[in-house]
Formats: C-alpha cells, sequence, structure tokens
C-alpha cells in the first residue's frame, strides 16, 4: 500500500496526451503518499507505448498485451486484476470519453470510492480532490475517508511529463476471450467532415446558446458576412440541427486554432474550452460577468449579445 | 420490453450567486431536468413508439421537489415513474456507489431489459452513475452513446460511442445493457398540453431505504464535500464598457489591430 497505478489512455495507435500528464498527476500523489507509481498500458502496441512511458517518475511500466483497441470488458478486468496484483491506495484514470466507459465499473467492482474528473489531487492523511461543480462556474473541495479509493483525472490540467528514463516494464498476463464480450466494436467513423474547415479559419465567430432560437442565427450571419469570418459554434447549436457537426468546436467536435476566436453566448464549459484555447486572441460576449469563458479570454465585453451584436455589424456595413 | 431512465432534477446557479456553506445559497437555484437525461426519455419514449408493448418507467432519486420534473418526464411520454428517498438518503448525501445500490434495488424491483441514464448529471458532473450501475447488476453497457438503433428483435443494440475529435466507435451491445446517453443523439420533444394533463394522472411511486430491502449502510459515503468556493480567475481580460454602440467600436477596434478584417 502507498503506490499508485495510473491507466494510460490510447487510440488507434496513438498515446492520448492525458497520459503522459497522468503520470505527472500519479507522480504528486505518490510523492505525498510515499509510495511508488505504477503506469498500465492495456491493449494496442504495448510495447511501444511502454517505451514512450517510461519517463522520469515512472517506477513500473505493467503492459497488458490483448486486442488492438479498446474494449471496456478488457480494460475493466485487466484494470481490476492488476489492482490486485500492485494493491495500490490510488487508481488514477484519465476521464476521457474510454475512461468514462470502464472507469465507473471498475471502482464499483473493487469497491473503490470514485471521484470524478478531479482538476487538483493531494493527500493529507486522506485524499483531498477538486472538482468543479455548475458548470465550472464554483470549485469544490471533497475529501476521501477511505483508502483505497478511484479518481479520474481531467486532461489539461497537469502538464505532460516529458523525461525519459528507465522505468521497468513488465508484462502482465491477463486472459480475454472478445468473443465473449457483451459489447463488441464494430469499427470507427470519422464524422464532421464538410464545405469548410474550421481549424484552417483565421477568424472564428463562434456561436452559442445564447442565441436562443434558430431564426436568431441570422444576426450572428450577418456578422460573419460583414467581417469575412468563419461561422463555427458550442455543441447545442449542433445538437439541435440548426449548424452542421463540422462546426462544432469542442472535445468531441473540432480542435481551432484561429488568430481570433469572438465566442458569442458561449458559458465556456470545459469541453469547448478544450477545442479553442488554443487560439490566439479570444473575445467574449457574454451577460454572465461569472460565466467561464471570461477566464480564458483576453477581452471580455459583458453584455447582451442580441445589443452588442447589431452595433458590431454597423462597425463594419 | 420494459426500458427504466433515469431522470435527475439539477440545479443551476442564477448569474450572480452567494456561497452558503458547502453549497450556492437555495434561493439562487433554479431546477430542471437535466439535459442529458432529457435525451434519454426521449430515446426511450422513441423506442417506445417503434415497438409494441414497451414500457418506460423513470427513476429519480431526489427529494419531493424533483416531482415537477418527474411529472415533465411522464409529459414526454414516460408512462410512469419511480423516486427514491427517505431522511436518511437526504442526510447521506449519496455518492456513485450509494447510488449505484439504490438503482440496483430499482432494477431488481422493475427487471428493465434496458437501462438509459445520462452521460452527467449538469450539476455535479461525475458521469459515473450509468456504468457503474451496469457494473453492478450485471448488464451490457456503452458510454456516451450518440447513435442509438436496435435490432428488431431487440436483441442487441447498435450504438455509437462518441469519442474525441469527431471520430465514433461503432459497437454493438447486448441486451439487457445500460447505455449512457449524451447530447444530439435524438430531438427531444417539447410537452405537448395534451402530455402535460395525462401526466397528472400518472403513478409517481415512492420507495425509502425500508421499501427497497436497504438499510443506512446502502447509502454511507465516504467522499465528503468540505469545501466549495468561485474560483480565483485566470482571467487577465481587458472589458470593454459603456454603451452596446461603445463596446462594439472597441471591439472592432481590435479586430481590426488584429488584422482579421479589413477597414
Ligand atoms: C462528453 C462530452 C463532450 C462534449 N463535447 C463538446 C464539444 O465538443 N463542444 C462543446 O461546445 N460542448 C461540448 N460538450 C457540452 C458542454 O458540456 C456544454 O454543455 C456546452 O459547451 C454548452 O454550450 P453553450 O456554452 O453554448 O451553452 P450554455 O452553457 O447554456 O451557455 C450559454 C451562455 O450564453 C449566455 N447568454 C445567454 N443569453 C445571452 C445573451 N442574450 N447575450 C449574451 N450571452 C448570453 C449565458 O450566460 C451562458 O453563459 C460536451 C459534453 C460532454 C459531456
Ligand atoms: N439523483 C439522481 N436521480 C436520477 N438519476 C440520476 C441521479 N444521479 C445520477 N443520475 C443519472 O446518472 C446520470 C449520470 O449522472 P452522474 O454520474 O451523477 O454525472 C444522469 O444523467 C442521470 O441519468
Amino acid at each position: 500500500m502507498s503506490d499508485v497505478l495510473a491507466v494510460a489512455d490510447h487510440r488507434r495507435g496513438k498515446l492520448r496526451d492525458v497520459s503522459r500528464e497522468l503520470v505527472t498527476a500519479g507522480r504528486a500523489l505518490a510523492d505525498d503518499l510515499g509510495g511508488k507509481l505504477h503506469v498500465a498500458v492495456i491493449a494496442g502496441d504495448v510495447e511501444a507505448f511502454a517505451d514512450r512511458l517510461s519517463l522520469a517518475g515512472v517506477d513500473t511500466v505493467h503492459t497488458v498485451d490483448a486486442t488492438a483497441e479498446f474494449n471496456h470488458d478488457l480494460f475493466a478486468g485487466a484494470t481490476a486484476a492488476l489492482f490486485e496484483a500492485v494493491s495500490p491506495t490510488a487508481l488514477l484514470v484519465p476521464n476521457s470519453v474510454n475512461g468514462l466507459d470502464y472507469a465507473p465499473a471498475v471502482a464499483n467492482r473493487l469497491d473503490l470510492p470514485l471521484v470524478a474528473d478531479a482538476v487538483d489531487l493531494s493527500y493529507d492523511g486522506g485524499l483531498v480532490a477538486t472538482r468543479e461543480m455548475y458548470g465550472s462556474k464554483v470549485e469544490t473541495t471533497v475529501e476521501v475517508s477511505e483508502e483505497p479509493f478511484a479518481v479520474t483525472v481531467r486532461g489539461g490540467e497537469w502538464p505532460a511529463a516529458e523525461e525519459p528514463a528507465e522505468a521497468s516494464i513488465e508484462p502482465f498476463d491477463y486472459e480475454f476471450d472478445e468473443s465473449a464480450s457483451g459489447a463488441r466494436v464494430q469499427g470507427y467513423e470519422e464524422v464532421g467532415a464538410g464545405d469548410v474547415d474550421i481549424a484552417d479559419a483565421e477568424f472564428l465567430v463562434s456561436v452559442g446558446r445564447g442565441i436562443e432560437e434558430e431564426e436568431n442565427l441570422e444576426l450572428i450571419e450577418e456578422l460573419v458576412e460583414v467581417t469575412g469570418a468563419t461561422l463555427s459554434s458550442s455543441r447545442p447549436i449542433v445538437d439541435n440541427g440548426w449548424l452542421p457537426k463540422n462546426r462544432q468546436v469542442g472535445q468531441s467536435g473540432k480542435q481551432v486554432t484561429p488568430d481570433v476566436y469572438l465566442a458569442i453566448g458561449i458559458s465556456g464549459a470545459v469541453q469547448h474550452v478544450a477545442g479553442m484555447k488554443g487560439a490566439e486572441t479570444i473575445i467574449a460576449v457574454n451577460t454572465d460577468p461569472n460565466a467561464p469563458v471570461f477566464d480564458v479570454a483576453d477581452y471580455g465585453i459583458v453584455g447582451d449579445l442580441f445589443d452588442v451584436v447589431p452595433a458590431l455589424v454597423e462597425e463594419f456595413a | 420490453m420494459k426500458i427504466l431512465v433515469t431522470v435527475k432534477e439539477v440545479a443551476e446557479a442564477a448569474d450572480d450567486f452567494e456561497i452558503e456553506g458547502t453549497d450556492i445559497g437555495e434561493r439562487f437555484l433554479d431546477y430542471d431536468l437535466n439535459e442529458w437525461d432529457d435525451y434519454a426519455v426521449e430515446a426511450g419514449v422513441q423506442l417506445s413508439e417503434a415497438y409494441d408493448d414497451v414500457e418506460v418507467v423513470s427513476a429519480t432519486i431526489g427529494p419531493e421537489r424533483s416531482e415537477e420534473t418527474i411529472r415533465m418526464a411522464l409529459a414526454k411520454g414516460v408512462d410512469r415513474a419511480v423516486r427514491v428517498w427517505d431522511d436518511e438518503i437526504e442526510s447521506a448525501e449519496p455518492d456513485v456507489a450509494a447510488k449505484t445500490r439504490l438503482f440496483a434495488a430499482v432494477v431488481a424491483e422493475e427487471e428493465p431489459d434496458l437501462v438509459l441514464t445520462g452521460v452527467q448529471a449538469a450539476d455535479d458532473g461525475f458521469g459515473a452513475t450509468g456504468v457503474s450501475l451496469a457494473d453492478e447488476i450485471g448488464f451490457d453497457w456503452a458510454a456516451v452513446v450518440n447513435s442509438l438503433d436496435t435490432d428488431d428483435d431487440l436483441s442487441t443494440a447498435h450504438v455509437h460511442r462518441e469519442l474525441e475529435g469527431g471520430v465514433e466507435e461503432l459497437t454493438d451491445v447486448d441486451l439487457p445493457a445500460v447505455l449512457t446517453i449524451q447530447t444530439g443523439v435524438n430531438e427531444p420533444r417539447y410537452a405537448s398540453l395534451r402530455g402535460i394533463r395525462q401526466a397528472q394522472s400518472k403513478e409517481i411511486a415512492e420507495y425509502g431505504l425500508d421499501d427497497l430491502g436497504l438499510d443506512a449502510d446502502a447509502v454511507a459515503s465516504p467522499i465528503a464535500r468540505t469545501e466549495m468556493y468561485e474560483p480565483e480567475t485566470e482571467s487577465d481580460a481587458t472589458y470593454f464598457d459603456g454603451s452596446a454602440d461603445e463596446q462594439a467600436a472597441q471591439l472592432a477596434d481590435v479586430l481590426r489591430t488584429e488584422g482579421v478584417v479589413s477597414e
């Protein structure tokens, strides 16, 4: 006990960034606990992944050679088996879409308290985790009075571990019969192709739920017209079918890096910010002074888009 | 066939709010049906319209106040509802594991073939209840489902799981299963006047721990919220003040300086 077990995330042959962030978070927690950091890599080309995860701060990389791709029965089963073998105090899993698909099952199976989507962690005789609530308007501290425990970790909150080192790499035997799994991956599909690629745009005018009605989009389209910008949006606009999927900025849409990103009536949920924080200059228009979008903005207007946008159109008309 | 849809009443904070203790003051909170659950309800109701003999039952862990939200789900076509609550549950502030035990007891009672939950609750967003429940009750599952199709004999669900970066995973899941539903999977309907009227006479069964054959241990949670605060803003944003016209003029200047619009 007092070790940390962190499970890496990868997809279609690529280690995802959050895996190396998890190493940073896991090392810090292991230091607090006075234990070792174990990293598990399950499925895919585990040897290549293990090499890349052999980073400073990692004591052991456990490899589970199985299927080519993610399968949640494999991930849940292998993680639980490794947990029993390593018997750590903390299990860390990325709060990625695949993390959502197996971490809660592991926690349930092993009877571990689960703290989801942590943005900060420390240990002081017990786990102290920081999480957000109410659409990122507030932060909370939660304390866990039981050990061992499981935590899912938000991407982009810890710096990625970079420095190569010589971790010990240990294959871990786990028998898995994919055909017996009740959930079988049939393939993958890329979505969101289409006429424009918002990822190429220099100036994005991006609209969110603050626009209220489909008819009101005309207002934003006018602005796009007079400024020569490209139109993008947050998720609800696409969910409602008002704009095609290729316009969606965010975690499950596109990552964009324009010179200017003008966010109109967008709250700045973490999954949205994941897609636009790389913009050179971010400008936000929102009625709510506490909207989290202002945290990433360079310029802000606390105001009603139905007043500000027409005035802006006038400026360029 | 029976479909169980979990329906949470979530709180949304007003633009200006105050924190009292470890939560936002009650008077700054507005309650509504969780956005993700609205899509889950629609998915259940659409299945009941597409197949004969499908009953859709909603399940909520929540105080009496949440009946307003439950009525909304009933008005949208849910056939009847279960609400789980009592003083012990209230004081325990159930975590994912506790909610899993409560919903597992409801599942034992109702014996559904399919359970639909939302991906996450908008207020405290754990994104964990559905998959945890699936593991507990021995159902197969899929998380973050943004497309759902079923075989004619309802033995298998063909789903898309929405991964990051515009990639979807195509997965077949055997029923009985738990699916966590992502927004955009369908177009949730508005409750019709007729639906709202009918909802008044639909049943909302109430269960406490005793009724579910559980004791206080089942909801005891080792996770406690000890603090809530407004995050220190990392913002060094420059704010444009004045009237809308003045704000727009300053914004236009920035756009010109950045060189993204000519003139
Ligand atoms: C797995 C997963 C993946 C996701 N992927 C994405 C993604 O790729 N992209 C994405 O965007 N979201 C994504 N989301 C959803 C995300 O969590 C939020 O729900 C979404 O980003 C909210 O969009 P919004 O800001 O437009 O709406 P809201 O959060 O409802 O915000 C609307 C904003 O408009 C403001 N407003 C209202 N009226 C006015 C007015 N008159 N003038 C000015 N401002 C006004 C309000 O103050 C509010 O801040 C994902 C969620 C999950 C769980
Ligand atoms: N108290 C509750 N009552 C009803 N459903 C809930 C409750 N808590 C969670 N759920 C369901 O589980 C999903 C995920 O919630 P969470 O794991 O809390 O983010 C929600 O979308 C709901 O469908």
